[in-house]
């Protein structure tokens, strides 16, 4: 079959799920050129606005039927280019499946559209004394579908784990447009827990049109603590030793003078005065248990020379703390006419190396580099600052960001912790995995997307085609006999 | 222990023991034959038997922890390792894997290949959770690694999630990376006895809902003629400081308001039968009680999945006659059920509460015509499609996984 071209689609998408939902105007589909990474911008021959489980499933048998590609989007806050549309094909956008289907306080389980928001997951079970522990710091805006396909962490994700630790079951729509359900409300089912490979697929095996979370009890205390230093080796250390001492805080965030400069001048979070790197430390559970290790943490703190530790006396002063952090991002925004984000992982007790390492590399290029990132993780988030209106700015800050990756990996770490491969690091999964390594990969996406329409050229260092399935067993369930009738 | 000593009877053709990732590969490489994994054999019985065995292929000789960084949390080390000489290892920096399955002498690898987990799940999570990094040889050879060696990590496919509970269906584990946790240096228990099912996830929820952070929460069930009876144990495991004030806060939960009187304090020494000194009252102590994360014993038992809360509908579901011990918030239990148990009822009555009723373990007589897994799902093509990529030709561990796979 020769792929139809993807504006052709639009007479019969329009046919089946309604006019208003398929975007075609040129103008309405620059919105959704690009994604968080700005500098990858393409734009799709049509847009689906899907309101339920049926438009998706219509708008992807489409697709399958014609062979042209298709791209889910959430809210589009992904920062390597997930959600950048293929071309010559469809945009599937799932911000309007955002009903919350079930609060089930008793099961630990919150089940809801795709197009929900992170935070609202968390205000629904708040009532219950319960939360949704995976909170990215675009939590207030980032969709349940794109934690899903990024498999998505927050600060703190180093105690309570990843979206994938969190995630139950999801209804999937399948690239040939087969609905299945992987997993449920139940914490573990029979056979393969293809629930835990499509977490972190980052769009690559189909569309997730609902998702069931487990939530999390509130814990009894809650304790912050903002530490100011005067070298970030001395910050970074206080990390490593705090980890190998055995306590696990909640969250352990780290930021360096310039972040701390940007935050400041955005929204005058007011951290010590003079710190070349602070710490935001935050233990929680049993008093008895968070008032010893907030003990232990400053005595860790001090030997590292800490010259500031304050601790939040009450609840706004916890969320000023909280707000200098997470606004960095935006902040860094106003010190620089454009940023770029790394995102690259390392064993935690390299961090006063690596980052020294990283210091040295930025210093060399003659860029500056922010550092606001999950320490506890050994999670970086280099923010390489660089002048879009500079010829060639762009490119070079792009340049120190895969040396900084390198860097990770020569240090036994990886190139994403958080905000996935997409298109922006897919040359780089060559340097992480082997030949071989990418082929076993490879094959669970053709088990998956045998025709490779689903979010095609992201993830893979190189494109392949899936073949024939090998092999004499071809058991399958039998096909949805509507599929052929499409057209 | 072999194969046919847990009562899974599948005689191989020939048995090897590789050792090293290289020599795995070649063997794969180098025949064409069916070929089934095994570590130290003790839940070969959890899975149907295969087809096929032209080669048992034991992992036992991979037996190396290849890299330890006490102060990152992080170990590789290979599948045939036994949990228990890993953890010996990692005790002397007082870490371990939170991983507690019971069975004796279990490796790595066959814990991974049977998702085997144990009671403190509750806190730390099954396989899926702790294993960050995998490295299997697929039937045709190819070694593949994923994931990776520090805890955060989301480059390419998870396929540690993909092996975890395949039985060695989807390619032979060779190495394995684990997120460590430290050892917590001090325990208490708070025991409570259960009279009926609603009495026991009462008595659960109540500790689940409240902001103690028990590690395990595990209840020893009996199903007597009528009703279910047995005993509840929230067991704590943090500072000295912090669990002496938890299990004091469990029992006050536990007994209730109006029965305060009842705690018992001190060190309970349980009996041979773990129940305390008076089995009336809830009582704080500090040892585990035997029935403490072992699976039941019988002709037949079952490893039940279920939403948490259903908890009593499930304990009812089950015959006069069926005991074990269940996680009891998390929603999963072990069950020695009689032998005329009726297997589909059973799974029918389950199918409300999203639940499964998974063999374990049968005697020989009961094995011929055993539905292992129960109902498919309407995931199953999909998961043929993912056995077919990585096994075309069906040579690993045909027939063991659900649907037979
Ligand atoms: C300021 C800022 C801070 C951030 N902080 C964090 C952080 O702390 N931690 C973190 O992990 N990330 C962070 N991110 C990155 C981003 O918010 C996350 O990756 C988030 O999960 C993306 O969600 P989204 O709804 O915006 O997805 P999108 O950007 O719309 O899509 C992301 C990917 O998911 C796929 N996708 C979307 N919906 C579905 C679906 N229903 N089914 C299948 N695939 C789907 C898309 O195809 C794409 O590949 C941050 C981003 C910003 C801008």
């Amino acid at each position: 079959m020769t792929p139809a071209r993807a504006s052709a689609l639009a007479a019969p998408l329009r046919a089946a799920i309604g006019a208003a939902k398929v975007l075609t105007d040129p103008a309405q589909l620059r919105t959704y050129e690009c994604d968080g990474l700005a500098t990858v911008r393409v734009r799709p021959a049509l847009v689906v606005l899907a309101e339920d489980r049926d438009d998706v499933v219509a708008a992807v048998r489409i697709c399958a039927a014609a062979g042209v590609p298709f791209v889910a989007r959430g809210s589009g806050t992904g920062l390597s280019g997930g959600a950048v549309p293929v071309a010559d094909g469809v945009l599937v956008v799932l911000s309007r499946l955002r009903a919350i289907h079930a609060v089930d306080p008793g099961n630990a389980r919150v089940t809801a559209g795709p197009g929900v928001i992170n935070l609202s997951v968390t205000r629904a079970a708040a009532p219950h004394g319960q939360a949704y522990a995976p909170d990215p710091s675009s939590q207030q805006v980032c969709s349940l579908g794109g934690n899903i396909a990024e498999n998505a962490g927050g600060a703190h994700c180093l105690k309570y784990g990843f979206t994938v630790n969190h995630v139950t079951g999801a209804e999937v729509v399948l690239p040939d447009g087969e609905v299945v359900r992987l997993g449920g409300i139940a914490p573990e089912h029979p056979g393969l827990d293809l629930l835990g490979a499509f977490v972190g697929s980052e769009g690559t095996l189909g569309i997730a049109t609902e998702i069931t979370v487990r939530t999390v009890q509130a814990p009894e205390t809650v304790r912050t603590m903002l530490v100011g230093f005067h070298s970030v080796a001395d910050a970074a250390g206080t990390v490593s030793d705090i980890i190998a001492e055995g306590i696990l805080p909640a969250a352990v965030e780290m930021m360096d003078a310039l972040a701390i400069q940007a935050a400041e001048a955005a929204v005058q979070c007011g951290y010590p005065e003079g710190a070349v790197a602070v710490l935001v430390v935050e233990l929680d559970g049993p008093a008895v248990e968070v008032d010893e290790q907030f003990r232990q943490v400053e005595r860790i703190a001090a030997a590292r020379h800490a010259f500031e530790t304050r601790i939040a006396r009450d609840e706004d002063e916890r969320a000023l703390m909280w707000k200098g952090r997470k606004s960095a991002f935006a902040a860094v925004g106003r010190i620089s006419p454009a940023y770029y984000v790394q995102d690259g992982v390392i064993p935690r007790t390299r961090l006063p190396e690596v980052l020294d390492e990283v210091a040295r590399l930025a210093d060399a290029a003659g860029i500056r580099v922010a550092n606001v990132f999950h320490a506890g993780d050994g999670n970086l988030h280099p923010l390489i600052l660089f002048d879009d209106a500079v010829e060639g700015a762009g490119h070079a800050a792009e340049q120190l960001g895969f040396a900084i990756l390198d860097l990770c990996l020569a240090n036994g770490g990886s190139i994403t912790g958080e905000h996935g491969v997409g298109v922006e690091k897919k040359a780089k999964m060559a340097d992480q995995f082997t030949p071989g390594d990418l082929d076993a990969m490879h094959r669970l996406r053709c088990a998956f997307d045998p025709a490779g329409l689903a979010n095609p050229g992201k993830l893979f260092p190189t494109p392949r085609l899936c073949g024939e399935r090998p092999g004499p067993h071809t058991a399958e369930a039998p096909r949805d006999p509507a599929l052929g009738e499409v057209f | 222990m072999d194969p046919a000593a847990s009562g899974a009877r599948w005689p191989a053709a020939e048995t090897v023991a590789p050792r090293s990732t290289a020599e795995t590969a070649d063997l794969l490489r180098g025949t064409t034959g069916t070929v089934v994994p095994v570590g130290a054999g003790t839940k070969t019985g959890w899975a149907a038997p295969p087809e096929r065995c032209d080669l048992l292929l034991r992992t036992t000789a991979l037996d190396r922890i290849t890299e330890y960084a006490p102060g990152d949390l992080v170990v590789v080390a290979e599948a045939g390792v036994p949990l228990a000489a890993l953890q010996k290892q990692l005790a002397e920096h007082s870490q371990m894997l939170a991983l507690d399955p019971p069975e004796e002498g279990a490796t790595l690898g066959g814990i991974v290949a049977a998702n085997a987990s144990g009671p403190r799940r509750l806190r730390y999570g099954t396989v899926r959770d702790l294993l960050i990094g995998v490295t299997a040889v697929l039937a045709d050879g190819t070694v593949a690694r994923s994931g990776g060696k520090v805890v955060k990590n989301v480059a390419g496919y998870d396929l540690g999630k993909l092996h975890t509970g395949a039985h060695g269906a989807l390619g032979v584990v060779v190495s394995t990376t684990w997120r460590l946790h430290p050892r917590p240096p001090a325990t208490a228990t708070v025991t409570a006895p259960v009279h009926g099912s609603a009495h026991a996830a009462d008595l659960a929820f109540r500790v689940a809902r409240s902001t103690l952070t028990p590690t395990a929460l595990e209840l020893n069930w009996r199903r007597g003629p009528f009703d279910v009876t047995g005993e509840l144990l929230a067991l704590f495991e943090s500072s000295p400081a912090s669990v002496a004030g938890q299990a004091a806060a469990c029992a006050g939960l536990l007994a209730g308001e109006e029965s305060k009187a009842a705690v018992y304090e001190g060190d309970s020494a349980p009996s041979a039968h773990g129940t305390s000194h008076d089995p009336d009252r809830v009582a704080i102590g500090a040892a585990l009680p035997a029935w403490f994360g072992q699976r039941p014993t019988g002709p037949m038992v079952l490893r039940l999945a279920y939403a948490p809360a259903a908890l009593p509908h499930v304990l009812d579901a089950l015959p006069p006659g069926a005991h074990g011990t269940a996680s009891a918030a998390v929603g999963v239990g072990y069950a020695a059920v009689p032998p005329e148990t009726d297997l589909a009822a059973l799974r029918a009555a389950l199918a409300p509460h999203d639940g499964s009723a998974v063999v374990l373990a049968a005697h020989p007589d009961l094995r011929a015509g055993l539905d292992h897994w129960g109902p498919p799902g309407d995931a199953f093509g999909l998961m043929t499609r993912v056995k077919d990529r990585f096994d075309p030709a069906r040579r690993l561990s045909p027939g063991r996984l659900l649907g037979g796979l």
